[in-house]
């Protein structure tokens, strides 16, 4: 008896003292991906490129965390000016919610469409993403990360969107990515098909008052891992036409450099081809995004 | 309630210091092979397969890596970094890291076909019991990379190593 109740209290002692609590895990915001895998924030704000959604859980978190990240985006165009900024939350490095806000400032272009001198279309997305299957980096090395994703936008302009021929302010588009970071070629491999009826990603409403609505649009990103911070790639990005105002398709080539582990800023060239009849669209894409 | 266990316990008698608890609960002490300095393990057949992977076909690799010495100096540091690595040290406390450093060297020169067989267990059986996650992965993943770093290893061919090991994933992490 004496025997056993000193061995309790041997274990006691072992499992009482704090030196002997094993790592943690489950926690909020603990990190654990490695750098970059978990993208850049794209201009809906979902994880990805710049333009283009990719199969990625935002946050650094892994399968038993929690992360959250937050981004600011800069397109400087001939004609206009794009900021956007938003947040979002990676559960368990399967499930993203986020947020993003778009201000599309017409400037000079806002006077001749007779919006107004420096007239700003605004946009609110609110987006899910889910993991179906597949790691961006381990398991079989051509098997995908599957995602699907929903993103609903609401434009705060109804009175313009109206006024160019769409159909709503407000629509969903929904979305089917494969990533895969290809390591033995250091290439990042993404496609998505997107199911979409938004003008201009939203910014010029959805569908068409003619009649015009969904179709599949097509997003795909190759990218070469320089090294663990750095990695550089070119986007393209299929758009519908409903208005027929000429709306073109987009590409970027960009470079992403993770400054730390926690802070990754994304610097492209974008061509945005015509937007409301304004022309040749290129310009300089700056974004930075902080993450844990 | 843990107050009334610790006074229960406070009050017993304190037991007779002569009692040989490893001889009560039937434990063996391991000792350390003089030689090797490693502990036996208990015996299995030795094959290469049990590497995970197949070799590469490309002298090239082996030398971008240093050959054996480089080869040793990688695996050796990955070792030693993750053992001071706060986030994954614990899982090597109370390993036989001896044996795991030489057996990590023969699995990557087997792996990068610098002319060695891995004479270690297979990925799931050396990996059943430590409960790896994959943030512990990621994290000896990165200590592996600062190894590769530190002997001049290209990122691509960092990379091409990783590809090798990365399918491994799903025997090593077991939560
Ligand atoms: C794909 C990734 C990995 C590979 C290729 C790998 C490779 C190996 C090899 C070759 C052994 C030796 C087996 C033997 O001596 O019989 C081993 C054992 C071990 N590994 Fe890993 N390992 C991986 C991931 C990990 C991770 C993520 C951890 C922990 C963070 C870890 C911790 C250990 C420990 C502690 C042992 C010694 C086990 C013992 O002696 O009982 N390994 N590993």
């Amino acid at each position: 008896m004496a025997r056993l109740l000193s061995f309790t209290a041997f274990i006691l002692s072992i499992v009482a003292s704090p030196s002997n609590v094993a790592a943690k895990d489950g926690d909020f915001l603990d990190g654990g991906k490695l750098v970059l895998t978990n993208a850049a924030s794209s201009i809906e704000g979902a994880s990805g490129g710049g333009i283009a959604t990719w199969a990625t859980i935002s946050g650094l978190e892994t399968d038993r965390g929690i992360g959250v990240t937050g981004h600011v985006t800069v397109i400087e165009l001939p004609d206009y000016g794009w900021q956007s900024h938003g947040v979002a939350i990676g559960i368990a490095n399967r499930v993203e919610l986020s947020y993003a806000r778009q201000n599309f400032d017409t400037r000079d272009v806002g006077t001749a469409l007779g919006l107004g001198q420096g007239y700003t279309l605004n946009q609110d997305v609110f987006a899910a993403k889910l993991r179906l299957a597949g790691d961006l980096v381990y398991g079989e090395p051509l098997v995908p990360q599957i995602s699907v994703g929903v993103q609903h936008k609401r434009n705060l302009d109804g009175a313009v969107t109206t006024a160019v021929g769409a159909d709503s302010p407000n629509g969903t588009d929904f979305t089917l990515s494969a990533s895969k970071l290809i390591l033995s070629r250091s290439l990042l491999v993404s496609a998505t098909a997107r199911y979409t009826e938004a003008n201009q990603t939203g910014l010029l409403g959805f569908g068409s008052a003619a009649g015009k609505g969904y179709d599949f649009q097509f997003e795909g990103s190759l990218a070469y891992q320089l090294s663990r911070r750095a990695i550089i790639g070119a986007e393209m990005r299929t758009k519908p036409d409903n208005l027929g105002l000429g709306e073109d398709n987009w590409m970027d080539l960009f470079a992403a450099f993770a400054v730390t582990d926690n802070v990754t800023v994304t610097a492209a060239y974008a061509d945005l081809g015509s937007i409301a009849t304004f022309e040749n669209q290129r310009g300089a894409f700056l974004s930075a995004q902080i993450a844990f | 309630m843990f107050s009334i266990i610790l006074t229960l316990v406070m009050l017993q008698e304190s037991p007779a210091s002569n009692i040989d608890w490893d001889k009560e609960f039937g434990v063996e002490e391991k000792v350390r092979d003089p030689l090797t300095g490693e502990f036996p393990i208990e015996p299995f057949a030795p094959d290469n397969a049990n590497a995970g992977a197949e070799p590469f076909d490309n002298a090239k690799m082996a030398s971008y890596f240093g050959g054996h010495e480089g080869i040793r100096k990688i695996a050796e540091r990955t070792v030693e970094l993750s053992e001071q690595d706060p986030r994954i040290s614990a899982i090597f406390v109370a390993r036989d890291t001896v044996r795991l450093k030489r057996t990590l060297f023969e699995q990557f020169c087997y792996l990068l076909d610098a002319g060695c067989d891995y004479s270690g267990r297979d990925m799931i059986t050396a990996h059943a019991d430590l409960g790896v996650k994959m943030a512990d992965l990621n994290a000896l993943v990165e200590n592996l990379q600062k190894a590769m770093r530190e002997e001049r290893v290209p990122f691509a061919v960092q990379n091409r190593f990783l590809a090798k090991l990365a399918p491994m994933s799903k025997d090593v992490v077991t939560r």
